[in-house]
C-alpha cells in the first residue's frame, strides 16, 4: 500500500488479493451456510439440504446454459416462459399418448424426449433470429418471451394442464427419488455443471464463447464462425432448459402460465454472482453454480428464521446480485 | 532551430524523481523530465521501455509511486481521469479513446459541449468541429459516427479534439503511428501553430525522422531508466537508436536475396473488385516480398480483406498454386496456407481482456486439441516458441494482453499469425507502434520468411521499409493499381509519383513481366 515500500513483501499479499476476488461467491456462500447453522439448528439436516438443492437444480441446469449465451455477448430472456411451454407440451404429450402407448415408462420417455426436442427447436429459433436475422438478443428473446408465455396460457385455455394421475404416479421418482438418497435433479445438476465446465475450459467452444463475447471482430478475423457459435449457444440453452423442464414437470404435475414465471432473471441473477460477466467474453460455470446455490439459501434462511419476514426473499437476492457486480467492476478496473 | 519562447520560458510541467510501479513491477526509475511553453520534447525508447506510463503520470492518469509532479512551478497532484485536461494538460492516447457510438462533432466536444438556453447547440458545435477538420485538412462529415471511420481518420478526429481544447501542454503518444506521410506533415504545421503560440507539446514516436523534424529535445528511456535529456541539434538518427537499444544498430534491412524471377506464381489476383477497390491484379511469386504502397484510403486492406474472404467480392479471378479460389470465410483461406494479419491490433486482432495463450493460439485453436479437449501444456509451449521467437516481453502469460505495451502487443499478433504456418502472408503495417531494435528484428524474420520459400505481401505506409524489404511493389490509388515497380525502378519519388496520380502505368504489359 504504502508509497515507497520495498517490492519484495508485496507478492503473497497481491496473490491473496486476487483469490479474494475470484473466490467471492465461495466466501458469500460460506458466510450464508455459518449464518443458516447459526440461525436454525435444522439447516444443515440432510432433508434440509437436499430439499434447497433440489429446488435449485431446474434454475441451475437452465443458469449453466446462460452462462454460454452470456459469455459469448448473448443473453436469453425467454427461458422461463420456454420452460412453461415445454412442460404444457411434455404433458399434452403424454396424456395423448396414453391411449396408444398405456401407462408406463414408455409415455414419460416419449414426454421427455418432446422436452428437449422442443427445447433444442426454441433455441435454435431464438439463434436464427440473432445470428441470421441479425436483431438485438435482448428484443428477439423479449418476443419470444411473450410468445411463449401466451402459447401456454392458450394451450391450458387459461387454466392449468394436468398429467394424468397415473402416468404422473410412474413420473414421480425422477423429482424425488434418487442415487444413495441424492435426488435425481441434484445429480444431473452436477452432471451438466460438471460437463459445462470442461465444455468452458477444456475445448474449442468454450474459447470461442469467450473470443466472440470479447470481441466479435476479433473473434471473426480469427477465422471463428461466429454465427454458428452463437447459434450453438442458444440450442444448448433451449436444450438445457428442456433437461431442467423434464426434471420439474413429475414435482407438481402441472403447467399453467404461472409456471417458471421469473426464472430468467434468476437464472441471469445466478450468472453474474458467480462471477460471469454481463457484457460477454468471461464465464465460470462453477461459479454460476455457487451463485444460482446462493440464491437458493437465501430464500431457505430466511424460511427457517422469524425476525424477518420471508417476504423481504427478494430485496436480499436484489442486494447480492449488486454486491456481486461492484465486486466484478473492480476486477476490472484494478 | 528552437523557437525563443522554448529557450528562454520558466518550465512549465516537470516530473522530479517520478518513479512508478504497477503491483510490485517497477516499470519507471526516478525520472526527470520538465517542458517549457513553446517547445516540442519526444521521448523515445523501446517497447515497454515506460513512455506511455511517463505521460500517463504527466497527465494525471496514473498517479506516481514516489516522486513528483510540478506545474506552473507548484509541485501538484494532478486530478484523475483526466480532469487534467481543465487545467490545460491535454492527453492523445496511444490507443484510441473515442466513443463508437458518437459522431465527430459530438466526439469533439465531449464533456465541454456548448449550449443555448441550457439545451446543446448542436448547429454551432457542428459548424466548430468542421471547421477544426478544415484546419486538419480531414474531409470527414462531422454526423459521420466515429466507428464508420477509418484508423487514421479517428486518430485526426483525436488530434482534432485535442487542439481545439485550450491546451497549454499538449501530450501525443504515438500520434502518426497510423498516419500517412501526408497527414503527418499536416499534423506537424498544426503543432508548430500551436507551439508558436507557447503551447508546449510533448511527443512519443518509434520514427526517428519525425522526431529530429520536429522536436527541439529528446529524452530517452530504456527499460523504465532514464538515459539521456538531449538536444536534437547535437543527434543524428543513428545515435538515438543506439542510445535507445543500447548497442550500435546496423543494418536495419536485411540483405535482399535475388528474387528468383521463374520462381511459380503462388497467388494471381486478376480484376479483383470489391467495396473499394475495382480491378485489381497482380502476382505473387514463392520466395517473393511484394509491397504493397500507397496513401491511406488507397484501398490495400481492401484488396487483402476480399482476397481472404473477410469482405464480399463483388469480381475478379484469384488462383492459389494455379487453382482459382474462392474464400468467402477467413477459416477456408486459412486452411489453404493463406494468413491475413489485420492492422488494427486493438479491433481485430487482440482480445484485449484475456491472457497471451488465449490470443496466440485463437487462430489455431484445433491444433491443440487431444481428444477434442485443449492441451493446454501444448498450448503453453506455442506460447513459449513464440515469446522467444518474436522476443515478446511481458510480465507473465496471464496478464491482459491489453496491458502490455503496443510493440509487445504487434508482435504477439505477429507469433498468432504466423501459429497457422501459412506459406502466404499479407501483413496489414506489421510495424507499428514498434521500436526500431524490434522493426529491425521483425525486418529478418519477415527476409528469413521469404527466405524459406514463403511468400509476403507487406502492406505499409512507412515508405522506407516498403523500399528496403521489397522485391516489388505494387502501388495503389484510389481503389486501383497505379502501377507495379521492380528492382531499381523502387524509389521513394518513383512510388509517390504513382501513389499521388502523377504518374499511371501502361496498364498490362506490366502483367506479363
Ligand atoms: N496498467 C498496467 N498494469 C501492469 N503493467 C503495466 C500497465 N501499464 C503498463 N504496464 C507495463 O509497464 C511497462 C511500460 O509500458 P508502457 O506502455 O509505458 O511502454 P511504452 O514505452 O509506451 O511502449 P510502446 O512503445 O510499446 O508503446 C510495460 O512492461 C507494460 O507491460
Ligand atoms: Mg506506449
Amino acid at each position: 500500500m504504502s508509497a515507497s515500500a520495498p517490492d519484495t513483501a508485496a507478492k503473497p499479499r497481491r496473490g491473496f488479493r486476487i483469490d479474494l476476488k475470484t473466490a467471492g461467491p465461495l466466501l458469500a456462500l460460506a458466510l450464508l451456510v455459518l449464518l443458516g447453522i447459526t440461525l436454525n439448528e435444522n439447516f444443515l439436516s440432510y432433508s434440509n439440504l437436499t430439499n434447497v438443492l433440489a429446488r435449485s437444480s431446474f434454475i441451475g441446469i437452465i443458469a449453466i446454459g446462460a452462462t454460454f449465451v452470456i459469455t459469448a455477448g448473448g443473453l436469453d430472456l425467454s427461458v422461463g416462459s420456454m420452460a412453461a411451454v415445454i412442460a404444457g407440451v411434455m404433458i399434452m404429450v403424454m396424456n395423448w399418448l396414453i391411449p396408444t402407448m398405456g401407462i408406463g415408462w414408455g409415455v414419460v420417455l416419449a414426454g421427455m424426449l418432446a422436452g428437449i426436442l422442443l427445447g433444442g427447436v426454441a433455441g435454435v429459433f431464438n439463434g436464427l433470429m440473432i445470428t441470421r436475422g441479425r436483431i438485438e438478443a435482448f428484443i428477439v428473446t423479449l418476443g419470444t418471451m411473450g410468445i411463449f408465455r401466451s402459447l401456454v396460457t392458450f394451450l391450458a385455455n387459461g387454466g392449468t394442464l394436468s398429467l394424468n394421475f397415473n402416468v404422473a404416479d410412474v413420473y414421480r421418482p425422477v423429482y424425488y427419488d434418487g442415487v444413495l438418497g441424492v435426488p435425481w435433479p441434484i445429480i444431473v445438476f452436477a452432471v451438466v455443471a460438471i460437463a459445462g465446465e470442461i465444455v468452458m475450459r477444456r475445448t474449442a467452444f468454450g474459447r470461442y464463447c469467450a473470443a466472440i463475447g470479447s470481441s466479435e471482430q476479433v473473434a471473426r478475423y480469427s477465422s471463428i464462425n461466429v454465427d454458428n457459435v452463437r447459434l450453438l449457444t442458444y440450442i444448448l440453452q433451449g436444450v438445457l432448459v428442456g433437461v431442467a423442464v423434464l426434471l420439474y414437470v413429475p414435482r407438481l404435475g402441472s403447467a399453467s402460465s404461472t409456471t417458471g414465471v421469473l426464472w430468467e432473471l434468476e437464472a441471469i441473477a445466478g450468472v453474474i454472482i458467480g462471477g460471469t460477466t454481463l457484457k460477454g467474453g468471461y464465464g465460470r460455470i462453477w461459479g454460476t453454480v455457487v451463485g444460482v446455490v446462493i440464491l437458493g439459501l437465501i430464500g431457505n434462511i430466511l424460511n427457517l428464521q422469524s425476525l424477518i419476514s420471508p417476504y423481504l426473499n427478494g430485496a436480499f437476492q436484489g442486494v447480492i446480485i449488486i454486491l456481486a457486480v461492484l465486486l466484478q467492476r473492480e476486477r476490472l478496473t484494478s | 532551430m528552437a523557437s525563443s519562447v522554448g529557450e528562454s520560458a520558466p518550465i512549465i510541467l516537470a516530473a522530479s524523481r517520478v518513479s512508478k510501479s504497477f503491483g510490485e513491477i517497477p516499470v519507471l526509475f526516478s525520472i526527470d523530465f520538465d517542458i517549457r511553453p513553446g517547445e516540442v520534447h519526444a521521448v523515445i525508447g523501446e517497447n515497454g521501455a515506460g513512455k506511455s506510463t511517463l505521460i500517463k503520470i504527466l497527465s494525471g492518469l496514473e498517479q506516481p509511486t514516489s516522486g513528483s509532479i510540478i506545474y506552473d512551478g507548484q509541485t501538484v497532484v494532478l486530478p484523475p481521469n483526466g480532469a487534467a485536461e481543465a487545467m490545460g494538460i491535454v492527453l492523445i492516447h496511444q490507443e484510441m479513446n473515442l466513443a463508437e457510438h458518437l459522431t465527430v462533432a459530438d466526439s469533439i466536444f465531449l464533456g465541454r459541449e456548448l449550449k443555448k438556453f441550457g439545451f446543446l447547440d448542436v448547429r454551432e458545435m457542428r459548424k466548430r468541429a468542421a471547421a477544426v477538420m478544415e484546419t486538419l485538412h480531414v474531409h470527414v462529415d462531422p454526423d459521420a459516427r466515429i466507428n464508420t471511420l477509418s484508423v487514421a481518420d479517428k486518430q485526426m478526429v483525436e488530434i482534432a479534439k485535442a487542439i481545439s481544447r485550450d491546451a497549454r501542454v499538449l501530450i501525443m503518444d504515438e500520434p502518426t503511428a497510423v498516419l500517412s506521410v501526408g497527414e503527418t506533415q499536416t499534423l506537424f504545421e498544426q503543432i508548430r501553430r500551436l507551439t508558436a503560440r507557447g503551447v508546449a507539446v510533448i511527443f512519443i514516436s518509434h520514427k526517428l525522422n519525425e522526431i529530429m523534424e520536429l522536436a527541439q529535445r529528446v529524452t530517452v528511456l530504456r527499460d523504465g531508466q532514464l538515459i539521456a535529456t538531449v538536444g536534437t541539434e547535437a543527434l543524428t538518427p543513428d545515435s538515438i537508436a543506439q542510445m535507445m537499444v543500447g548497442r550500435e544498430l546496423s543494418n536495419l534491412y536485411p540483405p535482399k536475396h535475388e528474387p528468383d524471377v521463374d520462381a511459380p506464381a503462388v497467388l494471381t489476383v486478376r480484376n479483383l473488385s470489391a467495396a473499394g477497390v475495382s480491378d485489381v491484379y497482380f502476382d505473387l511469386r514463392r520466395g517473393e516480398i511484394l509491397g504493397f504502397a500507397g496513401l491511406i484510403g488507397s484501398g490495400r486492406t481492401a484488396v487483402a480483406e476480399a482476397i481472404v474472404g473477410l469482405t464480399h467480392r463483388t469480381g475478379g479471378d484469384i488462383t492459389l498454386d494455379g487453382k482459382p479460389v474462392d474464400f468467402t470465410r477467413v477459416v477456408q483461406s486459412v486452411d489453404a496456407g493463406l494468413a491475413y494479419m489485420t492492422k488494427d491490433r486493438k479491433g481485430k486482432g487482440l482480445l484485449l481482456n484475456m491472457g497471451l495463450r488465449p490470443n496466440l493460439t485463437l487462430l489455431t485453436v484445433k491444433k491443440h486439441l487431444r481428444a477434442g479437449f485443449l492441451d493446454s501444456a501444448s498450448e503453453t509451449r506455442a506460447l513459449e516458441r513464440a515469446v522467444r521467437r518474436f522476443d515478446i516481453r511481458a510480465r507473465d502469460a496471464s496478464v491482459a494482453v491489453g496491458r502490455l505495451s503496443g510493440g509487445n502487443q504487434q508482435k504477439l499478433m505477429l507469433g498468432k499469425t504466423m501459429e497457422s504456418e501459412p506459406d502466404i502472408i499479407i501483413m496489414d503495417e506489421p510495424t507499428r507502434g514498434i521500436d526500431v531494435g524490434t522493426k529491425q528484428q521483425i525486418y529478418h524474420i519477415i527476409a528469413a520468411l521469404a527466405a524459406e520459400g514463403k511468400s509476403i505481401i507487406l502492406i505499409s505506409s512507412e515508405l522506407q521499409e516498403v523500399i528496403g524489404l521489397s522485391h516489388r511493389v505494387v502501388v495503389m490509388r484510389g481503389g486501383r493499381v497505379a502501377g507495379v515497380l521492380e528492382g531499381a525502378e523502387i524509389t521513394e519519388s518513383e512510388i509517390m509519383r504513382y501513389a499521388a496520380g502523377i504518374k499511371q502505368s501502361g496498364n498490362d504489359e506490366r502483367i506479363s513481366a
